[in-house]
């Protein structure tokens, strides 16, 4: 009894420590593909190396799928199942080139995270600041991360100075739809158009 | 009588546009319903030719004027900020916000005085809370009038029916800055002066914005509704008043997605 007690004990406790081990927490995860990122624009890679590295990178932390259906807004009820594929090939490939390219203007940008906040068990808000330089003032980012798999935190959003990112897709994407008669075909062609630009 | 036919236009506008924050379509959404964009194509063509002015006129000028060197830049746009107190108090105190109106009061007598006309923000170093700009069309949102319909104005850009009427209202005597130099019937300030202030806002906003505009410009699909998108946010940001950003968006599509 005693052996099936110390056992018993020995596999909560390795259960317990293998779950501390993988789980990070929202704010070290955000720190850590921040410094990601910069090491990447900071080192001495040609734009397109940048470009693929970054890409790597939002490939791993960014929930590009989930960011996808979100920016669809109540269009996504519409959808058929092949829309639906062809729909998450575009926006990947619309997203990697848009982030992407975003970034790599910037060289070697200087971001601290200074807090976090939990919104539910679902997604915690990271605060931090890019250090404002000669052309540019401090900008405040928010990132929303989605934690509803600890061993696997991923990026949902960027809060620019309190403005949504994905809320601004979202709008846009709505835009170009219903300025189409509804037609998401044309969105998937505007997305095609922007990633082989 | 100029005044009357302003006060009834303005009465007119937000009387016809309260109701007009939502369209109803957005169940998921709770908070704030989507601001309708009634006049999307003439506002579309208006959006066409302030980005034309733009590319020839402002943002030229924005360059030149970043290319001053940075204590000039910041010494102008912290005198502009102190100036802007000027609206900003009376609208902490119809908004409610006493202490803040206290607060900024005591700001600007001294970043007008010590630091001269404000071009040094003493304030701030001696330790005053952070600047939060307020209008009128900020306190029509904080009494409950919807926005009313998107607009693009010539030259001034995105606003939408409750933001233009709260312009209006700088201009019926709300601004003290306004009164002074154009009504003040003085010597020393005169509607020069008034212009060249607002010229100066927007040209030191513009140089603050190359780098993020040009970003926004070269990744979007639709410049005009992320331009929409990103007005519509901020001022319905500043009118909650929050820094807590989460309060003012619908977390309703991401509670759709996780659903699923």
């Amino acid at each position: 009894m005693k052996k099936i007690l110390t056992f018993v004990t020995f596999l909560i406790i390795i259960t317990l420590n293998i779950s501390k081990v993988y789980s990070i927490e929202a704010d070290v995860f955000v720190q850590s593909t921040v410094n990601r990122a910069a090491k990447t624009l900071g080192g001495n890679l040609t734009k397109e190396e940048r470009i693929e590295k970054l890409k790597d990178i939002a490939r791993q932390t960014v929930d590009i799928d989930g960011i996808g259906f979100y920016s669809l807004g109540t269009h996504r009820k519409n959808l058929t199942t092949d829309q639906v594929s062809e729909y998450k090939k575009v926006f990947a490939e619309y997203f990697l080139k848009s982030f992407s390219s975003r970034l790599a203007e910037y060289s070697n940008p200087e971001i601290e995270v200074n807090s976090k906040r939990v919104i539910n068990k679902n997604y915690t808000i990271v605060t931090s600041t890019l250090v404002s330089t000669e052309s540019r003032p401090e900008v405040k980012i928010e990132w929303r991360i989605y934690t509803k798999d600890s061993e696997n935190l991923l990026i949902r959003d960027l809060i620019i100075e309190g403005l949504s990112l994905a809320r601004t897709q979202k709008e846009e994407f709505s835009s170009i739809i219903n300025s189409n008669n509804g037609e998401i075909e044309a969105l998937l062609k505007n997305l095609s158009d922007f990633a082989a630009k | 009588m100029k005044n009357f036919l302003i006060t009834s236009l303005i009465s007119v506008m937000l009387a016809s546009h309260v109701s007009a924050g939502t369209d109803g379509e957005n169940n998921l959404s709770k908070k704030v319903g989507p601001v309708r964009d009634c006049f999307e194509g003439l506002n579309r063509v208006t959006f066409s030719l302030n980005q034309g002015l733009d590319k020839v006129i402002f943002k030229p000028v924005a360059k030149a004027y970043r290319v001053l060197p940075s204590p000039v830049r910041t010494g102008t746009s912290n005198a502009l900020n102190n100036l802007s107190n000027l609206v900003t108090i009376p609208n902490n105190i119809l908004q409610g916000e006493f202490k803040k109106a206290g607060i900024n009061t005591g700001r600007f007598a001294v970043n007008t005085t010590v630091g001269i006309v404000g071009i040094f923000d003493v304030a701030k170093k001696i330790g005053f809370s952070e600047y939060e700009k307020e209008d009128y069309g900020q306190t029509l949102g904080v009494m409950g009038f919807g926005e009313g319909c998107y607009l693009v104005l010539p030259v001034l850009g995105p606003s939408t029916i409750r933001d233009t009427a709260g312009s209006f209202i700088n201009i019926l005597g709300g601004d003290p800055w306004y009164n002074a130099s154009v009504n003040g019937n003085n010597e020393y300030l005169g509607e020069t002066e008034y212009m060249a202030t607002k010229v100066l806002t927007g040209i030191d906003f513009r140089a603050k914005n190359i780098d993020s505009f040009e970003n926004l410009e070269k990744n979007s699909m639709d410049f005009y509704a992320s331009i929409r998108s990103l007005y519509l946010q901020d001022r319905q940001k500043k009118i909650a008043n929050s820094n807590v950003t989460t309060e003012t968006m619908d977390d309703g599509d991401w509670e759709e997605i996780d659903s699923k």
